[in-house]
C-alpha cells in the first residue's frame, strides 16, 4: 500500500496498515501463474486429454511391431521406424499434430476466459483485483505451458516406447547421414518444442474466441473447427496464395530439422507466423475483455 | 409519505456536509446493449463507519450497480468513488481494501474450499505468498468452514457455499464489505451468523454496503438505507429517519364503524379508513388520549383502541410499490 493513502487512513480513523507486506511486481505475477498452472495441470479433463496423446505413440508403436508398413507406406517418418525407435517420436508428433494435440490446447484455451466467466469465477479473480491484462497474460501462460508439455509428452512417450520396442542406435537422417543417437535425440527435442510453438497460435485464437463467450467447450469447438478449416485450405491448390498466411501451413516444416546441415527457412517463417498470430489475436483479445461487462 | 419520497432521485441529506463517504456515485447509469436502463441516474452516498441497506426488490438494479462499483461493469454514464479514489481507474489501489461477495458465491468445483481461496489470495498482489495458508485457515475460520476446508467446493451445501464467498470477501482486512444478498440460502441460524459477522467488522472500523431484497434481513444491522426502484434510488438516508418517515396510525376497534369515522375525522386524523372491521387512521399529530376520549363522549362503543407504527416492510412496499413482484 502506498503512502498515498494516508489521508484516508485518517478518514477511516483505524490502522489498515496491510499485515503482509506487498510481494514484487514480478514474484506476485509469477504466484499468480503457478496457480494458473495448477488450476490447469489438476483438472482431470486435461490430465485425461494428456492421456490420450500419450496413448497414441504407444498404439502406433505397438501397430508397427505387430506388422512392418512397406516403404512408404503410412505417415512420414513410420518406415524408418523399424530402423531406429526414436523415430516413433517423430511419426507420433505427425499424426498428432493436425487433430489431437491443437484439439487438447483449443479445450483448454476455451476453457481459459470463457469458464471462469460461465462458473462466475472470474468476478471474483477481478475484485480480488487481477487486471483484466494480467488475467488475459496468466491465461496464455497457462494455454502455452499445456501446450508445451502436450507436445514433449508425445515425443517422449514416443521415443521411450520406440527405443523399448525397435533398434537404437545411430539414426539415418533424411538427408542420408548417419549420426549418434545423441545428436538425433536432441534433433527430436527440438522438433517437440517446434510443434508446441506452432500450437502457440491455436492458444491465441483459442483465447480470443474463450473471450467473446461465457460457453467453454463452445469457444473450444469453434477453436478447433478454426484450425480445421485452415489445414483444409491449406490442401487447396487453387487457393494457394492465401496458403502463407495460414496458421497450420509451416506446421511440418520441423522435417527440414532431420536434414543436414539443417534448412531453418521454412520453420522460421513457421515461427514467424506464429507471433504474427500471437500478436493479432493476443491483441484481440485484449481489445474484447478490457472493455468487456462482466456480468455473469 | 414525506416530500423526500418520491420517484426521482434522492441525494443523501449528507452529501453536501463534511461526512467521510466510502461509495459515492453521481448520476450512475446503465443502460444494457438491449437497450434497457438498469440503473438511472444513482446519486449514493454510503458514510464510513455505516452499515448500509441496499434495498429493493429482485430486477431493481441492485447487482447492476455493485457490478459498476466494483468496475466489473462499465458505466454508460456517471461517476463512482471507493474508499475516496475514482473508480475503475484506481481499480488496482483500491480493490484489495474491498471485500466483495457479488451476485452469490462462484468458484472452481473440483477444487476444495482452500485451493479456491488460495487461488484468489494469488491473484493479490498487494500481499505476500507466505502468509496465504494463514490467511485462508483465519478467514474459513471465521465463517466456521475450518472443519469442511479440504471438501470440494462441489460437495458443499448452499450455505456452505455463500459462507466461503463471505471468507474470500474476509480474507484480508478490509476497509470496506460489499455484500450482494449474503444470506441468500442461509438457514435462520447463517443468517444470524451473518448479522454478527457484520457488526463486527463494522466494529473493526469498516463500512458494509449490504444488498438485500427483504428489509428485514437487513433492519437490524443497517445504520442506513437506499431503496431502489426500477432503477432509480427512491430513498436514501438514515434507518431513523426512514422510521420517522412513517406516520403513526390509529386503531379501533368497534362495532360502530361509521360513528367512529366520523369522529376521527372531526378530531382531524388522516383519513379514517376501515381495514378488516376496525377502523385505521394517520394519527396526523392528534393524541390518542384525546381520540379515546371524544369516541366515548359520541357514544361509540370501544373495544380496543391501539396506536401503531406501520413496520419497515410496509414502508419499503410502499417505496418501491410491490412486495415480491420482479421488477421489468
Amino acid at each position: 500500500m502506498s503512502t498515498s493513502d494516508t489521508s484516508l487512513l485518517g478518514a477511516l480513523g483505524h490502522d489498515t496498515a496491510p499485515v503482509d507486506r506487498p510481494a514484487g511486481e514480478l514474484r506476485a505475477l509469477a504466484r499468480l501463474t503457478r496457480s494458473e498452472l495448477r488450476l490447469v495441470f489438476r483438472r482431470r479433463r486435461n490430465i485425461a486429454l494428456l492421456a490420450v496423446l500419450a496413448a497414441a505413440p504407444v498404439l502406433l508403436g505397438v501397430a508397427v511391431k505387430v506388422s512392418a508398413p512397406q516403404n512408404g507406406e503410412g505417415p512420414p517418418f513410420l518406415a524408418q521406424v523399424t530402423q531406429n525407435g526414436l523415430f516413433l517420436a517423430l511419426t507420433s508428433l505427425v499424426v498428432a499434430l493436425p487433430l489431437f494435440l491443437p484439439l487438447a490446447v483449443a479445450v483448454v484455451a476455451g476453457e481459459a476466459v470463457a469458464g471462469e466467466a460461465g462458473s462466475g469465477t472470474l468476478r471474483n479473480l477481478l475484485v480480488v483485483p487481477v487486471g483484466r491484462p494480467r488475467v488475459l497474460l496468466v491465461k496464455y501462460a497457462g494455454i502455452v505451458a499445456y501446450a508445451v508439455v502436450a507436445a514433449l509428452l508425445v515425443a517422449v512417450v514416443g521415443a521411450v516406447v520406440g527405443l523399448l520396442l525397435f533398434p537404437s542406435g545411430e539414426a539415418t537422417l533424411l538427408s542420408g547421414q548417419t549420426v549418434p543417437l545423441s545428436d538425433a535425440m536432441l534433433r527430436a527435442f527440438v522438433v517437440a518444442l517446434y510443434v508446441a510453438a506452432m500450437l502457440a497460435g491455436v492458444g491465441a485464437v483459442g483465447l480470443f474466441v474463450s473471450t467473446l463467450t461465457e460457453v467453454p467447450l463452445g469457444a473450444a469447438a469453434a477453436t478447433a473447427v478454426l484450425t480445421i478449416v485452415s489445414e483444409i485450405l491449406d490442401s487447396i491448390p487453387q487457393i494457394s496464395a492465401v496458403h502463407p498466411y495460414l496458421f497450420t501451413h509451416r506446421w511440418l516444416a520441423f522435417g527440414d530439422l532431420l536434414r543436414s546441415p539443417v534448412s531453418w527457412h521454412q520453420m522460421e517463417v513457421g515461427l514467424l507466423t506464429q507471433v504474427a498470430y500471437v500478436a493479432v489475436f493476443g491483441s484481440l483479445a485484449w481489445a474484447r475483455f478490457t472493455t468487456r461487462d462482466v456480468t455473469s | 409519505m414525506t416530500a423526500a419520497v418520491g420517484r426521482t432521485t434522492v441525494p443523501a441529506p449528507w452529501h453536501d456536509d463534511d461526512t467521510a463517504l466510502a461509495v459515492t456515485t453521481t448520476g450512475l447509469s446503465k443502460r444494457f446493449p438491449g437497450g434497457q436502463l438498469a440503473v438511472d441516474a444513482l446519486d449514493l452516498a454510503v458514510p464510513v463507519g455505516s452499515v448500509f441497506g441496499f434495498l429493493g426488490p429482485n430486477g431493481s438494479g441492485k447487482t447492476t450497480t455493485i457490478r459498476m462499483l466494483l468496475g466489473l461493469v462499465g458505466p454508460t454514464d456517471g461517476h463512482t468513488t471507493l474508499l475516496g479514489a475514482p473508480m475503475p481507474s484506481e481499480a488496482a489501489r483500491v480493490l484489495p481494501r474491498v471485500g466483495a461477495l457479488v451476485e452469490g458465491p462462484a468458484f472452481h468445483p473440483y477444487l476444495s474450499g482452500r485451493d479456491n481461496l488460495l487461488r484468489l489470495d494469488a491473484g493479490d498482489r498487494t500481499v505476500s505468498a507466505r502468509g496465504a495458508a494463514r490467511r485462508v485457515a483465519n478467514a474459513l475460520d471465521r465463517v466456521g468452514l475450518g472443519a469442511a476446508a479440504s471438501k470440494r467446493y462441489r460437495a458443499y451445501s448452499l450455505g456452505m457455499r455463500q459462507r466461503l464467498g463471505l471468507a474470500a470477501a474476509l480474507l484480508r482486512p478490509r476497509d470496506l464489505l460489499v455484500l450482494d444478498e449474503p444470506t441468500n440460502g442461509l438457514d435462520p441460524q447463517g443468517t444470524r451468523e451473518v448479522r454478527t459477522l457484520v457488526r463486527e467488522v463494522c466494529a473493526e472500523g469498516a463500512t458494509v454496503f449490504l444488498s438485500s431484497h427483504l428489509l428485514s434481513e437487513v433492519e437490524q444491522v443497517c445504520t442506513h438505507v437506499g431503496v431502489m426502484s426500477h432503477g432509480r434510488l427512491v430513498f436514501q438516508d438514515s434507518l431513523k429517519a426512514l422510521r420517522l418517515a412513517s406516520e403513526n396510525r390509529v386503531r379501533v376497534d368497534t362495532p360502530q364503524t361509521r360513528d367512529a369515522v366520523a369522529v376521527l375525522r372531526a378530531q382531524g386524523t388522516g383519513e379514517p379508513a376501515v381495514l378488516s372491521g376496525d377502523v385505521v387512521a394517520d394519527l396526523a399529530g392528534v393524541p390518542p388520549e384525546r381520540l379515546t376520549e371524544a369516541l366515548v363522549g359520541a357514544g361509540v362503543a370501544v373495544r380496543q383502541l391501539v396506536v401503531e407504527r406501520p413496520g419497515l416492510e410496509d414502508l419499503f412496499v410502499q417505496l418501491t410499490g410491490e412486495g415480491f413482484d420482479v421488477d421489468e
